[in-house]
């Protein structure tokens, strides 16, 4: 049972995809009921599994120790293994797929259009993305990040909103972009690795000695920079940014949760789990620089949500701030001070899952308030359609109307704004402790990014539901006994994690422990 | 080997030669004209039988001007199979008329033996002749459709360029006789080790890799290929962008891994002393997938999206050709296999657009997923199969070709651009996939079915994208079996 429980996280909504396409065959496309059926209690069932995980793990087992390690050969032509496995630094990630999967599969409820079509989709990308934080061998995460590609493209393209078409090739190309330089660094790992092989694990000891040059420049850097074109394209680092608010915006609600909740955690899980083990050279002289695009990333997210009046797009942008916080934690693994490297890689692991499960919150509330007033506009821009109300507030004094879904709002931007006793703000300041301790300069400007993400909150908080109410939603319905199903649990870990982040902190930090164990040794 | 014993190990190829004059005579027998179909898929299928029988038996026949070996035995299989493949789809094309049937097939079967002579030439004269025995037949093929203009303009630009291309090897080829004196190509490798001169050697080299890159359509002897491609009939587009290149490919390895290499022989590693042309071959691979490509981004007819896409396949297939290797050669024909299957299947589903919808242009495509959502989601696995995404089985010929790049330590410039070219290719591939699936289409559609032959080609031929995905570890092995060349 333990050995296959990994398998089976991934290959249980495979199977339930498989399945929808059975009952199509026989009873027809149209009965969109079966098939949300099929989806959620498929992920429901991963779900479970992965609590199952979550309950039966030992942080302080590695890779190469844990029960629930699987490795089998697949093809021994190339020594590529089926090789899966589990540990502090993936399980939080394995538990937030796990969940935002079977929550945005409620959450999608309502989707009439071509249900089997986006149920299926939705779990094949499941399975993706449960394959990339699973696998241990560095073909298989490969075809994972790939494979995850697909659906997406689909689920943004097909269910998107007016400008989906150009949104979904944009996100495709943007990461295709990245993941074939990773290709490249994939195959370069092997063939100057000795013996030749693409176990993560095994490549730990066996790419530092690694001297070949070429172009004047060590292959490893040249390696380095490959994995960090591709990494930095998902997280997304500022340059490489564009792809994302526009594939959030188009996006249909479950798929932004998706999007933002775990895709961007797989570039900084790129990071963390391939380049800082393998390369750690590399990243201690890169540190300086990837502390400094945190930097960037916190401060150009903020500073851009503020100015956006679309509030999905808002919300967008400040994931881009929130993922600058990771890289400025991870950055500080290079800290003098052990406390310090500590503080910032446990930080930027804690700070990954708490996005994850804020900005879905956010994600989700925003997708509500669309549903039912069929706009997102914070202020509606100059060149709206109707012209009477360009320039005007979009929305306003919500607040008496649906007071149970604003109570959430405001919730959630707290959380998202760090407001202490909510997770945010613990991983947040770990970040930053973490960050002081080598980059002090770059910290002090990067907390400015905290007071920035205050003001894009609180206005829209303002200008959304208090004040006057505006006519047009007198009508308006509170949230509904589904949305609540969808949100507690999340608004629950945020308040837990806020106030007692030890059982998180426990389960991560032997794994982030060995990663700064690895990145000091050669400093 | 005498020409009479040469007989019995010449089975297959007799067995076709007896097929095409059937089928020419039956043509004339008013009763007998309906049987020249089932002949034809007879002949293949029992050729196919007597290869796969002497399946890695190696020889040389007719006095060496012929080698049977494992090395010609993969690529007539790939020549069967396609071959058998065409002529049955041939029969559910509308565009072609039916009274032309026989000698379509003829033709067919003639571009056949033309093919299987060009995998086993191992003598000058045999080789120009097996290329202009492919070559000759093709141009009639391309312009079947009498009717059509553009079918003639197509057969027309197809005969100017290509017999000015094998005039241009043929002159290589005199002159490589005329610097080592004989046509024998094991005495002429013998004879070339000695020449010290540089110079004397690339310029037969250029001249017959003209000859040859026509016919694999290489940048920039490629000009004829996006006409022709558009103008010939979609069944003798499918096929022309696949058998004869497998066949260019195949006569490209043994020339040049015989002719031009120190060792004379497929397990060769290096050029002959002074002559560079791996170099070469590298620089026409980038300049063929790039061109191709973005080429093929402006397209907006599917035919001809497809045929510039083919050129830059040869492109990435050329990649490998740079590495000389045995292992490189196993990418080559891993890659060819592979490339066989998903072309053929998006050419079926061009045929299948032409034939229900009359549609050519991409956007005749558009909402095709509600109207036939079994063949589009094949055919979207085929497209993702072209682009080189996992998980198919084209990521898997893409990743050996990269592979021996790096494995040789050679040409990471080429890897680079390579690896652009394909996030480029997904651009023009998707446009496709966003045809079929992404555009809304406004009210009822109608379902549209496509014959059952049709339908199983493009469901048969795309399935394997997924199948040698999962385990691709005995056709390697099949592979690295059939990379051996007979040495007299």
């Amino acid at each position: 049972m333990e050995s296959s429980i990994l398998t089976l996280l991934i290959f249980v909504p495979v199977a339930g995809a498989v399945l929808m396409l059975f009952f199509a065959m026989l009873y027809g496309k149209e009965n969109a009921h079966y098939y949300k059926w099929i989806a959620a209690i498929t992920t429901g069932i991963q779900l479970v599994l992965a609590g199952i995980l979550y309950l039966n793990f030992d942080p302080a087992l590695s890779i190469t120790e844990s029960p629930f390690t699987v490795q089998l050969n697949w093809i021994t032509h190339f020594n590529i293994q089926y090789f899966l496995g589990v540990d502090g630094l993936s399980i939080p990630m394995v538990l937030l797929t796990a969940l935002l999967s079977f929550i945005c599969i409620i959450s999608s409820w309502k989707i009439e259009k071509q249900a089997l079509g986006y149920f299926s989709l939705f779990l094949l990308l499941d399975a993706g993305m449960m394959g990339v934080f699973l696998s241990m061998d560095f073909f298989l995460f490969y075809i994972f990040w790939e494979v995850m590609l697909l659906p997406m493209y689909f689920l943004i393209g097909i269910w998107g909103g007016p400008q989906r078409m150009y949104a979904a090739i944009k996100f495709f190309l943007y990461t295709l972009f990245g993941s074939v330089f990773m290709l490249l660094a994939l195959l370069a790992l092997y063939y100057y690795s000795d013996p030749h092989t693409f176990s993560l694990i095994t490549l730990i000891q066996t790419v530092g000695s690694i001297d070949a040059t070429l172009w004047g420049l060590s292959v490893k850097y040249l390696i380095w920079m490959a994995l960090f074109i591709g990494f930095a394209i998902k997280v997304p680092i500022v340059p490489f940014h564009t792809w994302l608010p526009l594939a959030h915006v188009e996006a249909p609600t479950a798929v932004s949760v998706i999007l933002a909740g775990v895709l961007l955690k797989m570039g900084t899980y790129g990071f963390l789990r391939i380049s800082y083990p393998l390369l750690p050279g590399e990243m201690v002289n890169f540190a300086y620089i990837l502390a400094v695009l945190g930097v960037i990333n916190i401060i150009w997210g903020a500073t851009n949500a503020i100015a956006q009046i679309d509030l999905k797009k808002m919300v967008a942008y400040s994931s881009v701030s929130h993922m600058g916080y990771v890289l400025l934690g991870i950055a500080a693994a290079i800290s003098d001070s052990p406390a310090g490297a500590q503080a910032g890689m446990n930080g930027a692991l804690m700070q990954m899952f708490n996005h994850g499960t804020i900005t879905a919150m956010l994600f989700l509330l925003v997708g509500m308030l669309y549903d039912r007033t069929h706009h997102r506009w914070i202020v509606f821009p100059n060149d709206y359609e109707k012209p009477e109300l360009a320039g005007q507030q979009g929305f306003g004094g919500l607040g008496a109307k649906v007071p149970v879904y604003t109570g959430f709002v405001a919730f959630a931007f707290f959380a998202g704004l760090g407001l202490p006793a909510l997770s945010g703000f613990i991983s947040e300041a770990m970040c930053f402790i973490g960050g002081f301790s080598v980059f002090r300069t770059l910290t002090i400007i990067a907390t400015l990014g905290i007071l920035l993400n205050a003001i894009y909150f609180l206005r829209a908080y303002q200008r959304i539901f208090l004040g006057p109410l505006n006519e047009t939603y007198k009508d308006l319905p509170d949230i509904t006994h589904r949305e609540l199903f969808t949100i507690i649990p999340l608004a629950a870990l945020i308040l837990f994690f806020g106030v007692y982040p030890a059982p998180l902190l426990d389960m991560i930090s032997p794994a982030m422990d060995g990663i700064i164990k690895i990145v000091q040794s050669v400093i | 080997m005498s020409n009479l014993s040469s007989l019995s190990f010449y089975i297959p190829e007799l067995i076709i030669i007896i097929a095409i004059l059937l089928v020419i005579v039956l043509d004339v027998i008013p009763v007998c004209k309906k049987y020249t179909f089932p002949l034809s898929l007879g002949a293949i299928l029992l050729a196919s039988v007597f290869l796969w029988q002497s399946y890695g038996e190696s020889h040389g026949l007719f006095m060496g001007m012929i080698s049977i070996d494992p090395f010609s035995h993969f690529f007539k299989m790939i020549f069967l199979l396609s071959t058998f493949s065409i002529i049955l789809i041939s029969r559910y094309e509308k565009q072609l008329d039916s009274n032309y049937s026989a000698e379509y097939n003829a033709l067919l079967l003639i571009v056949l033996l033309g093919m299987f002579l060009m995998s086993s030439s191992i003598n000058l004269i045999m080789i120009y002749l097996s290329i202009e025995l492919v070559s000759i037949p093709s141009y009639i093929l391309a312009g079947m459709l009498k009717n059509d203009k553009e079918s003639n303009e197509a057969s027309l630009k197809y005969v100017i360029f290509g017999s000015f291309a094998s005039g241009l090897m043929l002159f290589g080829l005199s002159i490589l006789y005329g610097i080592t004196g004989s046509t024998d190509i094991g005495v002429v490798t013998a004879a070339l080790q000695a020449i010290e001169y540089p110079l004397s050697i690339y310029f037969p080299l250029i001249l017959i890799l003209v000859g040859f890159g026509y016919k694999i359509s290489m940048v920039p002897f490629h000009f004829w290929t996006p006409d022709v491609y558009e103008g010939a009939p979609t069944p003798i587009t499918a096929f022309l962008s696949v058998a004869p290149k497998a066949a260019g490919f195949a006569i490209l390895i043994r020339v040049f891994y015989t002719m031009f290499t120190l060792e004379g022989s497929v397990s060769a590693t290096l050029p002959l002393t002074n002559i560079n042309w791996p170099t070469l071959i590298a620089v026409a691979s980038a300049v063929t997938m790039t061109l191709g490509n973005l080429l093929a981004v402006q397209q907006e007819d599917v035919k001809r999206l497809l045929a510039y896409s083919t050129i830059s396949h040869v492109g990435f297939m050329l990649m490998a050709f740079a590495i000389i290797s045995p292992d490189a050669v196993r990418a080559i024909m891993l890659y060819l296999f592979i490339y066989l299957f998903m072309n053929l299947s998006a050419f079926y589903m061009a045929i299948f657009a032409s034939n229900k919808l009359n549609a050519h242009h991409i956007n005749d495509w558009d909402g095709l997923s509600r109207k036939n959502p079994v063949l589009c989601a094949f055919m979207a696995l085929t497209l993702i199969s072209l682009t080189g995404l996992p998980p198919t089985a084209g990521f898997v010929g893409k990743f050996y070709i990269f592979a021996e790049l790096f494995k040789h330590q050679q040409f990471y410039w080429l890897a680079v651009v390579a690896i652009l070219n394909s996030v480029v290719s997904l651009y023009y591939y998707f446009k496709i996939i966003k045809s079929m699936y992404l555009v809304d289409v406004e009210g009822e559609v109608n379902k549209i079915e496509a014959h059952p032959v049709v339908n199983w080609s493009i469901i048969l031929f795309s399935a394997q994208n997924i199948l040698f995905f999962i385990y691709w570890e005995p056709l390697i092995g099949f592979i690295e079996k059939s990379i051996n060349l007979w040495s007299g």
